[in-house]
């Protein structure tokens, strides 16, 4: 009983982490990919393939355990990939480009999150409205095509091996590790991380003790939409153009790896380390299917079924508790 | 400290009521349901405001425009579970909105370090800092509540009915907790349906009745029965209709009975042609109980018989089957489907009569919905109409037309008459005489005496989940069925 959050921390990572461990052992003990998804290089290029998933997933996480949702992050991400693309395309310096993407990834957020407060309505309704406001937005930036823009140093973020040798992964991934560390250290031992937590288990208490929740929750969003902003950077960067048909869907993913790394979409739970697991497990599936030259829909299967097998024993292990 | 008087206007659920409040002294606001109780404490903790009148706190003029000024006043309100956030520890809800901060960054071992030294305070140093509230019983979630309470330096502590759900020790432990913090000088108000209790832990006491403030004093200068002729007082004599109607043989009878929400074991028959009135506190067990008959919560222990027949314990389509209809207490969360038709309510339960192969026969149903409406005086101007227009009246006989319609020979009626005007009233009453006549069994949970007293045959008192006591409905009157509610036992009352 002591140590009783130390132990039940521990319990929701291990949980999901065994599950990564597993998806990963499956396929080194498979001989046709064996030794290819076992090679550094395979690595490498499955967290190149997660870093604007998890990017987005580290906003999410924040979003999920306030007991909100926010269905507009796939749409925010092709909106700020093609801002980049049509600042640098305009000859602007590309640090301008980045900037852009991130502040109109931001201001997506802050809108959300005002919507949802003023307005007082649920978030997955104001979301859903956003992923089509952004989208289409994106498409009439774009001309309905994609936006070229010429290649630059912005190109070099997701390179497969990174520009000046001794960084070893991607600037990317470093800028991946680097956010999802801080989150962890925010959502846990900083007041506004505890508010997140308080507003998603008990909203009610948590204006009763006096804690701003208009005023979180518009962070909150913010927060989820700034980092949507930054993936949108990674989208571009990986692409090379502005797309704005990327990443359609990809929302569901993102809500995906938060669920399966503990979050509960009623609010109170979740961990930014759980998340980050959720993706990774995602994209090793992804990555080992391939090579095993399954089809796409048997990944879509697989995925479907562990987000439904995750959640569920997380439910059962929750009710034991209780 | 002097501090509260105030009066009101429009609406009259508190007229013209003064109240006052020393340091260090725990004060009982007593009364009926419906009383006032809930709209005083709501004016005290800044939930709402008063429409006339001014309230002191230590001789300074005192407006709160919300919980959270109030709070930060000194007065607090502690409810059973409302106010913490489950998933998180006993820690983390202590310190909630007002975290020691260094930065933004929390100062987590200094907290830790002061939630110690709170629990020692309120003399649970066992309740560790970090388990999540889920986790722990009803009687420590109260002391969490107190103890973050005291960290806000209340001043004032308003608790609502703090030992409804709390167990004979834990009860015993909380009021060593309340005389400590007297001693400290927090001033309580306590709010309570038990009156011995009140007894044993007030020192001074007020009752409201309609409203109105009908006596307050100290508390040894008073004996229980004197508290309960207040609380009671003298009330109107309504009209209730009664046929004359023979019981006859049993038509359900429970042995041994719990369900899974149920707190102890129960023994009840009722027979045809008979109106049993169900009495007791809100939370006393009532509605479990007929939830437990109705099949809505599993049961696990006892035997279950209609007419005859034993029937195995399972869900509510099997008990509509055997006839049994159950009017839920809350209307609009369970009772109705707002946003549908009157016909659709009506029916919901048994529409096999108007479908063939499956499909509605919507002409047919509505010539039968209209026959109903006609049947049950229901104020609905097509059987189409959304339910939600009707007044509450008029949606309760749609309810109550359901069963009927279900062809239930089993009535199990919770709070059938509640929040519904006085001419619905006396045609419930008037149904209930007619379809005891014609042989159907009644289960009548009612919270008002008068209509318990006055339309029932025997009527059945619950007290902290248990079975109290049955008697026929002559035996019983105002003050002993009060008192039976609020202490278990008769004698109280009795001279």
């Amino acid at each position: 009983m002591k140590s009783g959050s130390r132990f039940r921390f521990v319990a929701n990572i291990v949980a999901p982490f065994l599950g990564l461990l597993l998806v990963i052992l499956i396929f080194s003990l498979l001989p046709e990919v064996q030794d290819r998804f076992l090679r550094p290089g395979n690595f490498k290029s499955v967290a190149t393939q997660s870093v604007i998933v998890a990017l987005a997933a580290l906003g999410m996480t924040f979003v999920i355990i306030s007991g909100g949702i926010d269905l507009s992050v796939a749409s925010n991400i092709a909106l700020s990939s093609c801002i980049v693309a049509f600042i640098i395309n305009a000859g602007l310096p590309p640090w301008l480009g980045i900037l852009g993407g991130i502040l109109t990834g931001s201001a997506i957020g802050l809108i959300n999150g005002s919507l949802i407060t003023s307005l007082r309505l649920v978030p997955f309704i104001i979301t859903l409205g956003m992923l089509g406001i952004a989208r289409g937005a994106a498409k009439w930036l774009a001309g309905n095509q994609k936006i070229d823009a010429p290649i630059t140093w912005v190109n070099d973020l997701m390179a497969r091996s990174p520009q000046p040798p001794w960084l070893l992964l991607a600037p990317g991934i470093w800028l991946m590790i680097l956010l999802a560390a801080a989150m962890a250290v925010v959502l846990r031992f900083t007041v506004f991380g505890r508010h997140v937590f308080a507003i998603g288990s008990n909203e009610a208490a948590a204006r009763l003790c006096g804690i701003l929740t208009r005023r979180t929750k518009v962070i909150i969003y913010g927060l989820a939409g700034l980092f949507c902003g930054m993936s949108g950077v990674m989208q571009f960067s990986r692409l090379t153009v502005g797309d704005p048909t990327v990443a359609v869907g990809l929302e569901l993913d993102i809500i995906a790896a938060v669920v399966i790394g503990g979050g509960s979409l009623s609010g109170g739970q979740g961990s930014i380390l759980g998340s980050m697991i959720g993706v990774f497990i995602m994209a090793f599936l992804r990555n080992g299917s391939t090579m095993m030259g399954w089809p796409n829909y048997i990944q879509e299967i697989i995925i479907g079924i562990i987000i439904v097998v995750a959640v569920s024993l997380d439910q059962i292990r929750y009710r034991r508790e209780t | 400290m002097k501090c509260i008087s105030k009066s009101f206007g429009a609406t009259r659920a508190l007229d013209n009521v003064h109240f006052d409040l020393k340091r260090g002294e725990v004060h009982a606001l007593l009364g009926e349901n419906g009383a006032g109780k809930s709209t005083l404490i709501k004016i005290l903790s800044g939930a709402i405001r008063p429409t006339r009148g001014t309230m002191n706190l230590e001789g300074v003029k005192y407006s709160p425009a919300s919980p959270l000024e109030g709070r930060k006043m000194g007065i607090s309100v502690i409810y059973q579970e409302l106010n913490l956030a489950p998933h998180m520890t006993v820690e983390e809800n202590i310190m909630l909105g007002q975290e020691w901060r260094a930065c933004g960054f929390l100062r987590r071992k200094k907290m830790r370090e002061k939630v110690r030294e709170m629990l020692r305070l309120v003399s649970h140093p066992e309740i560790a800092p970090d388990v999540p509230v889920k986790r722990l019983s009803v009687a420590a979630r109260q002391i969490v509540e107190i103890s973050r309470a005291l960290l806000e330096k209340a001043r004032i502590l308003i608790m609502d009915e703090p030992t409804s759900s709390l167990s004979g020790e834990d009860r015993n432990r909380l009021f060593g907790l309340i005389k400590q913090l007297k001693g400290q000088g927090v001033s309580i108000v306590y709010i309570s349906h038990f009156l011995e209790e009140v007894q044993q832990v007030a020192d001074r006491f007020s009752v409201l009745r309609d409203g109105k403030n009908v006596g307050s004093g100290q508390m040894e200068e008073i004996s229980l029965d004197r508290i309960i002729q207040l609380m009671v007082g003298k009330k109107v004599r309504e009209v209730f209709p009664r046929l004359p109607h023979e019981v006859g043989p049993v038509a359900l009878a429970a042995f041994k009975l719990r369900g899974k929400r149920m707190q102890a074991e129960v023994t009840l028959s009722l027979h045809r042609g008979e109106i049993l009135g169900l009495a007791g506190l809100v939370g006393s067990g009532r509605t479990e109980f007929l939830r437990a008959l109705f099949g809505l919560d599993a049961c696990h222990e006892g035997v279950l018989r209609i007419g005859k027949e034993e029937i195995a314990m399972a869900g509510p389509r099997l008990r509509i089957d055997h006839g049994i209809g159950f009017l839920s207490e809350d209307r609009q969360g369970e009772g109705l489907a707002p946003s549908q038709s009157v016909a659709d309510n009506l029916t919901l339960s048994r529409l096999a009569p108007y479908s063939r192969f499956g499909f509605l026969r919507l002409g047919l149903r509505n010539r039968a919905v209209e026959r109903w409406v006609q049947r049950m005086k229901i104020k609905a101007q097509s059987p189409g109409q959304s339910i939600l227009t009707l007044s509450g009246g008029n949606q309760q006989k749609v309810a109550l037309a359901r069963l009927l319609h279900q062809e239930a020979r089993v009535l199990l009626l919770d709070e059938p008459t509640r929040g519904i005007d006085i001419i619905s009233k006396l045609q419930v009453y008037q149904w209930m005489a007619e379809l005891a006549a014609k042989g159907k069994a009644i289960l009548f949970v009612s919270s008002y005496l008068p209509e318990l007293l006055n339309v029932c045959d025997r009527i059945a008192v619950f007290y902290r989940g248990q079975l109290a006591e049955v008697r026929p409905a002559s035996e019983w009157n105002d003050q002993s069925l009060t008192a039976a509610a609020t202490t278990g036992r008769t004698s109280a009352a009795l001279h």
